[in-house]
């Protein structure tokens, strides 16, 4: 999968570390920004209020 | 040919597999690290916007003509959802100002502890009950295991300090026992005659399968002008 992937990342090597760094930061951040979050309260260890 | 097509399906899994165990990884860092960070920063921000605020607008005499109350609008349920109005600080677990904001949703919590928008004001006859994380979101009830009977709660308002007494250690109840934040605990619908304090935060770490409880009684209270109250500036016991 990541061998496939890194072929197709176009130009010379240097050129394919950065817009693999830029597109694994951009995943990390829509994980924090995101899909972490409207996980979060799927979890069992956030129930904080006493209610019914 | 199909060994080739083994190893590249082989390859491919154990890859998706590591993919997995570094987004779980990175849930972690998430939950135990990024969520406080996130939640400190609101809950200071929070805590000095209230500060600002209240040094600008000069508070309301007590006796000023009280707003007529709508129908659904009790002394109980007045403020806006969200909207931070008091300022919590426990001797015993530190000086960390913790704000308390209106209502108990989850989204809340991330910004201080929030208020049960039924129970009373602070320093009224009546039940103050606030609900706070005992893990993530800047954890402000994280060590409210080591709370004592007699250690002192301090509510600071706008106008008010409010000091409260903790009347016994910390206790267990189910997530589900409501009467521990009516306005006589244990008694609902009981007409109260004490100006009571309850914080409730899950327990134990981690899960949510039991609720730990702290009450107190309002034994001091004093205005804003006269500076900080005693409970704050005596050397209380610390936890650590």
């Amino acid at each position: 999968m990541y061998a496939f992937l890194w072929r197709h990342i176009p130009g010379p090597v240097y050129v394919k570390v950065l817009v693999a760094a830029t597109a694994v930061a951009l995943i990390v951040v829509l994980l924090f920004g995101w899909v972490f979050p409207w996980v979060e309260p799927l979890m069992p260890f956030s129930g904080n209020t006493v209610s019914q | 040919m199909w060994a080739e097509r083994a190893r590249l399906a082989t390859r491919t899994v154990g890859e998706i597999l590591i993919t997995l165990g570094v987004t779980l990884f990175l849930f972690c860092a998430y939950q135990l690290f990024y969520t406080n960070v996130v939640a400190d920063d609101a809950m200071r921000a929070e805590v000095s916007d209230l500060h600002k605020q209240w040094a600008v607008q000069t508070p309301a005499p007590r006796t000023a003509v009280p707003k007529t109350p709508g129908p659904f609008d009790s002394a109980d349920s007045q403020g806006r959802a969200g909207a931070a109005f008091a300022i919590l600080h426990i001797p015993r677990l530190g000086d960390k100002s913790i704000p308390v904001v209106e209502g108990t949703s989850l989204d809340l919590l991330s910004r201080g502890v929030g208020h049960y928008k039924d129970s009373v004001r602070p320093g009224r006859v009546g039940n103050f009950a606030v609900a706070g994380h005992r893990k993530t979101h800047g954890e402000p009830f994280r060590y409210l295991d080591e709370m004592r009977a007699g250690d002192l709660i301090v509510v600071e308002t706008a106008d008010t300090w409010y000091t409260y007494r903790t009347d016994r250690d910390p206790f267990i109840v189910d997530p589900t026992d409501l009467a521990v934040v009516a306005p006589v605990p244990d008694h609902p619908g009981r007409k109260p005659t004490q100006a009571l304090i309850t914080l409730t935060t899950c327990n134990p770490w981690w899960a949510s399968t039991e609720r730990m409880i702290v009450t107190g009684t309002l034994v001091a209270q004093q205005p804003r002008s006269k500076g900080t109250p005693p409970a704050l500036t005596v050397n209380a016991p610390k936890f650590q």
